[in-house]
């Protein structure tokens, strides 16, 4: 963390705040030793987790709770896999329940090739769930209409994807992330798409708030190594984000004076 | 007298009306760290003791594991 007190604000999240602007996936990892390491590097403060049901036949397997403490950490519960608002809705109150806390991120997906998200079922259970009090933090296409009605609507993060989830293609749709950016009041944080640390640098100079990284990560070669290349890559981006960036030229421009040249 | 109840989707008979309580240390399972749903409502942690599993119940039982997006 070094390099942060050149941060004048840390990230707030429906009042919390916190030092790291990376949020990490608790999937895909080959062990929850491996995933405990990850974290541990990347600084994260957060993470997203799963909600399902226990294994009745083995109810001594290895569990995440033993790995990353939930009172150290923030466990993010997320809707993963769910495809109606009513799944979501269910799935939530559960980990409210597990959990003891309300701040959520809700996903409903519509299709299970692109795992796009299905947004009129998202903004239905969104207002369903901050209804019941849930803090809702909410993953959402990059369309900066939907983003500000859900911001409307009371979601306290907005979540637009760069790309597919999985599928580490990096910032599709650069402009819109912008729009988004721009005209949202609450923070905006790029879900799903990063494959690698260029992608979450590219995130936090457009002036993302935070990036979530679970497969690019998880998946990597060397997921720990990773896990640090992530947080360096969003410490620069946001740095060169409050830096501001010079303007691109069409041609070239000296760096050293032409006068006084022999 | 025995009792059907689903739990996970899996059906189970149990020897007699026991309650969430009990379920759960019959289960193996520790209540600090999961969360249970009783024909599609929440059972409060607060009110393991108090809830009795009856014939026909449809339990849910969940944890928090490793999960992305």
């Amino acid at each position: 963390m070094t390099d942060l007190h050149l941060d004048p604000k840390p990230l707030t999240i429906a009042g919390r705040t916190y030092r790291s602007r990376l949020i990490i996936g608790t999937g895909k990892y080959k062990s929850y030793e491996e995933n405990a390491r990850a974290l541990e590097v990347s600084g994260a403060e957060i993470v997203t987790v799963a909600v399902r049901r226990v294994n009745l036949t083995d109810p001594h397997q290895p569990k995440l709770v033993d790995f990353i403490d939930p009172k150290k950490v923030t466990y993010l519960p997320n809707t993963a896999g769910c495809f109606t608002g009513e799944d979501a809705i269910r799935t939530l109150r559960l980990a409210r329940e597990a959990g003891g806390w309300s701040l959520v991120k809700l996903e409903v997906l519509g299709d299970r090739k692109t795992l796009y998200p299905d947004m009129l079922e998202t903004l239905r259970a969104a207002e369903m769930l901050i209804a019941d009090s849930f803090q809702v933090m909410v993953y959402c296409n990059d369309d900066p209409m939907m983003a500000k009605r859900l911001e409307n609507l009371g979601a306290v993060a907005i979540m637009p994807l760069a790309a597919p989830i999985g599928s580490g293609l990096g910032i599709q749709s650069p402009v819109n992330i912008r729009l988004i950016i721009e005209e949202a009041k609450v923070p905006v944080i790029v879900d799903a798409g990063i494959g690698t640390a260029s992608d979450a640098a590219i995130a936090m100079e457009l002036g993302c708030d935070a990036v979530i990284s679970n497969t690019g990560i998880a998946e990597a070669k060397d997921p720990v190594l990773m896990a640090s290349a992530m947080r360096h890559a969003v410490e620069a981006g946001r740095l060169a984000y409050l830096a501001g960036r010079m303007a691109k030229k069409r041609y070239a421009d000296p760096s050293s004076p032409l006068a006084g040249l022999i | 007298m025995g009792l059907r109840v689903t739990i996970n989707g899996e059906e189970c008979s149990l020897d007699r009306s026991v309650s969430v309580d009990v379920l759960l240390t019959q289960l193996g399972l520790e209540p600090a760290k999961i969360a249970v749903e009783r024909n599609l409502e929440i059972v409060p942690r607060s009110k393991y003791r108090d809830v009795t599993v009856v014939e026909g119940d449809r339990l849910e039982i969940v944890h928090f594991i490793g999960g992305g997006m």
